[in-house]
């Protein structure tokens, strides 16, 4: 009989070790079901994990690397400040989309006109259309006490319409012959999320989920606010106590990581996506849940995260042309790793005992 | 514009086609949410339902046992949930979205290879006499089976939460499960159990979509039905025959803007089809005020060394 018992405080080593074993658990699983698929199970392992670094084409993945984990550690990095307070932000995919519009729109307001000053407004723009779209579950939150799971979660399907209806009628481009879709940003030099050196994949948000992560450090570790998300998110009743505002701290929680997503989006439609189009959003948004999570909701673990997922990102692309790997087989390779880290997560909060079954 | 085109009877009867999957996810997760659990992972339950009811129907030509095989699937899938929330003690919410997302993938796996196929179609059940009323006969009783199975569900549950000692345990593991652990009931299976029916309601409502509604297989064809029913329950207040209304409710704003999109209404598409989401928000917000059908335990982790 298995029995489990409280640790008086959560382990650190296994902290620590959690996201190991559930990567390489995932990898047997994920072993096995790629096994399942007919195909060689070491074989793509390798080239999911090894090829994208290593392999002789990995000068054009490695790049790849900055411009999938940029997105996901933004995102992630917002996220997980709510996640540590107990507010579920779940909705990161919608505020993604609005930040690219409502950044993309700003942009294209000023075509053909160059100046310097045209890509940071799009960025502040980017940061609003995220921030605005974060405000209405934080705000019925507050105000009505409506859940923030739901209503998050909603917005995200209200977005994808205005996403498809934006790109259809108000920022199609016109002269692209009918064709869905805004002009690219990439034909636009001041509105460009260029390369900042060539061939690196280093671009502007790269630099900026850096600085996020290094905020999300200091502001959970040296500021009074970080300690108050620590503090409701592990003991809400003293939080209550130390004079916590709740109402407050779901404001900040959620307008931030709707900023973070937000820019991310802005981000991502400037530079690798080009153009606002129906399908330019490819679910950033869901997977930096799970990135936050792996990531143990600290700022460095989601920096780590984020390089793994967006490796699996791009040895799942590399995987689905050399060995016909299906796409939704990533899909449920990056699911499983939030499954397994959930459930040996388990181990950092209670000790396994094996115990004999008493006798009544 | 031409509204004359939109039949009053056909409109109600695909109200009911409509609602049904609504109902049958929402009816689960409310017995689910009753035992004290909040599982986040309907949507990928349902989607999972759908393929799996779709794969079989295709390949054996039975309808019925692809309905069958939606149920499985769901609750399969849902069992992942259990161990990962009673022996794991994980976070629910956590937990539930990574349902969600595993289901997601897992049924666009599978689904490869089963776009643009028509599935068997399922017998449409006309009740005799009953089916003979002029107006209420196509609307009420000319329907597929899964319409009956779908009512006398709601019937059943609410008659199980109402008056019999089962759904009294049920209620009490829900509302205290300190206190339901200490008069001796299994805390832990009794969730266990009500998970799985959740799950399997849940994959039958996908199974609906995928076979009866669309029918057809599309990969996320859910689209957000799922969470529609998590905020249903909530609409609800936890009672089974406001789930049935607010079903039919939600079934009708869908009906409703598809058939104004039919119509060519001066409104863009896309903000007719984004007006289900919007609505459910509007109502969550007038609902939220009320929680007094909220089960007090919802969503806290249970481990009886505490």
């Amino acid at each position: 009989m298995i029995k489990l018992e409280k640790r008086p405080q959560p382990s650190q080593a296994w902290t620590y070790l959690t996201p190991l074993l559930a990567v390489v658990l995932t990898m047997v699983v994920g072993g096995a079901l790629f096994a399942w698929l007919g195909k060689d199970p070491l074989v793509a392992i390798k080239t999911i994990f090894w090829e994208p670094l290593f392999s002789e084409f990995a000068f054009y993945y490695r790049p790849q690397l900055l411009v999938k984990g940029a997105p996901l550690v933004l995102i992630a990095i917002g996220l997980s400040l709510g996640f540590r307070a107990g507010i579920w932000n779940i909705g990161a995919e919608g505020q993604y989309i609005m930040g690219a519009i409502v950044g993309a729109g700003v942009g294209l307001a000023f075509y053909p006109m160059e100046a310097f000053y045209i890509f940071p407004l799009m960025v502040i723009a980017g940061a609003f259309g995220g921030w605005i779209w974060a405000m209405i579950p934080a705000f019925l939150k507050v105000r009505f006490g409506t859940n923030e799971i739901l209503v998050s979660l909603m917005l995200v399907y209200v977005a994808e319409q205005l996403l498809a209806s934006m790109s259809l009628g108000l920022l199609r481009n016109p002269e692209g012959m009918g064709f869905p879709g805004s002009r690219n940003l990439r034909d636009y030099a001041s509105a460009h999320n260029a390369e900042l050196i060539t061939g690196t994949g280093m671009h502007w948000g790269v630099v900026a989920a850096l600085i996020a992560v290094i905020f999300a450090y200091v502001l959970l570790n040296r500021h009074m606010l970080g300690f108050h998300i620590r503090l409701t998110g592990e003991a809400p009743r003293a939080a209550k106590f130390a004079g916590v505002n709740p109402s407050r701290l779901i404001l900040i929680c959620l307008g931030t990581s709707g900023a973070l997503a937000g820019v991310a989006g802005l981000f991502e439609v400037s530079g690798p996506a080009g153009q606002v189009s129906i399908d330019f959003n490819v679910g950033y948004g869901f997977t930096a849940i799970i990135v936050a999570f792996l990531g143990r909701l600290h700022p460095v673990g989601i920096l780590l995260a984020g390089a793994l997922m967006a490796l699996t990102y791009i040895g799942g692309e590399i995987a689905q042309s050399k060995l016909g790997l299906p796409a939704a087989a990533i899909q449920l390779f990056q699911g499983m790793l939030l499954f397994f880290l959930l459930t040996v997560d388990v181990l950092t909060n209670f000790r396994i005992r094996l115990a004999k079954r008493e006798v009544a | 514009m031409d509204f004359s085109s939109i039949n009053p009877v056909l409109l109600l009867a695909s109200l009911i086609v409509a609602a049904t999957p609504l109902l049958l996810a929402a009816i689960g997760e409310l017995v689910v949410e009753k035992a004290g659990v909040l599982n986040l992972g309907v949507e990928g339950m349902m989607i999972t339902g759908a393929i799996c009811g779709f794969a079989i129907s295709v390949n054996t030509g039975s309808p019925v046992l692809g309905l069958v095989a939606a149920a499985l699937g769901g609750a399969a899938l849902s069992l992942l949930f259990a161990l990962l929330t009673q022996y794991a003690l994980a976070n629910q919410v956590a937990s539930g979205l990574a349902l969600t997302l595993f289901g997601l993938g897992l049924s666009a796996l599978i689904g490869q290879g089963y776009q643009g196929i028509k599935p068997p179609s399922f017998p449409r059940f006309d009740i005799p006499l009953l089916s003979d009323i002029p107006f209420i006969g196509p609307v009420l009783f000319t329907q597929d089976f899964i319409v009956y199975l779908a009512f006398f569900l709601t019937l059943g549950v609410w008659a199980m939460l109402k008056y019999s000692r089962a759904g009294l345990i049920l209620r009490a593991v829900g509302e205290s499960h300190d206190a339901a652990h200490a008069l001796g009931y299994k805390v832990v299976r009794i969730r266990v159990i009500a998970i799985l029916f959740g799950g399997a309601c849940a994959g039958m409502g996908g199974a609906y979509i995928s076979l009866i509604r669309v029918p057809q297989w599309t990969e996320g064809m859910t689209a957000g039905i799922g969470w529609i029913a998590l905020a249903l329950v909530v609409f609800a207040s936890w009672k089974p025959w406001r789930v049935l209304l607010g079903a039919c409710l939600f079934g009708g704003i869908n009906v409703l803007q598809l058939n104004l999109q039919a119509a060519g209404v001066a409104i863009p598409v896309e903000f007719l089809a984004m007006s289900p989401y919007v609505i459910t928000i509007i109502v969550l917000v007038i609902m939220s005020a009320d929680r007094s059908g909220a089960p007090a335990s919802l969503g806290k982790v249970f481990h009886a060394g505490n």
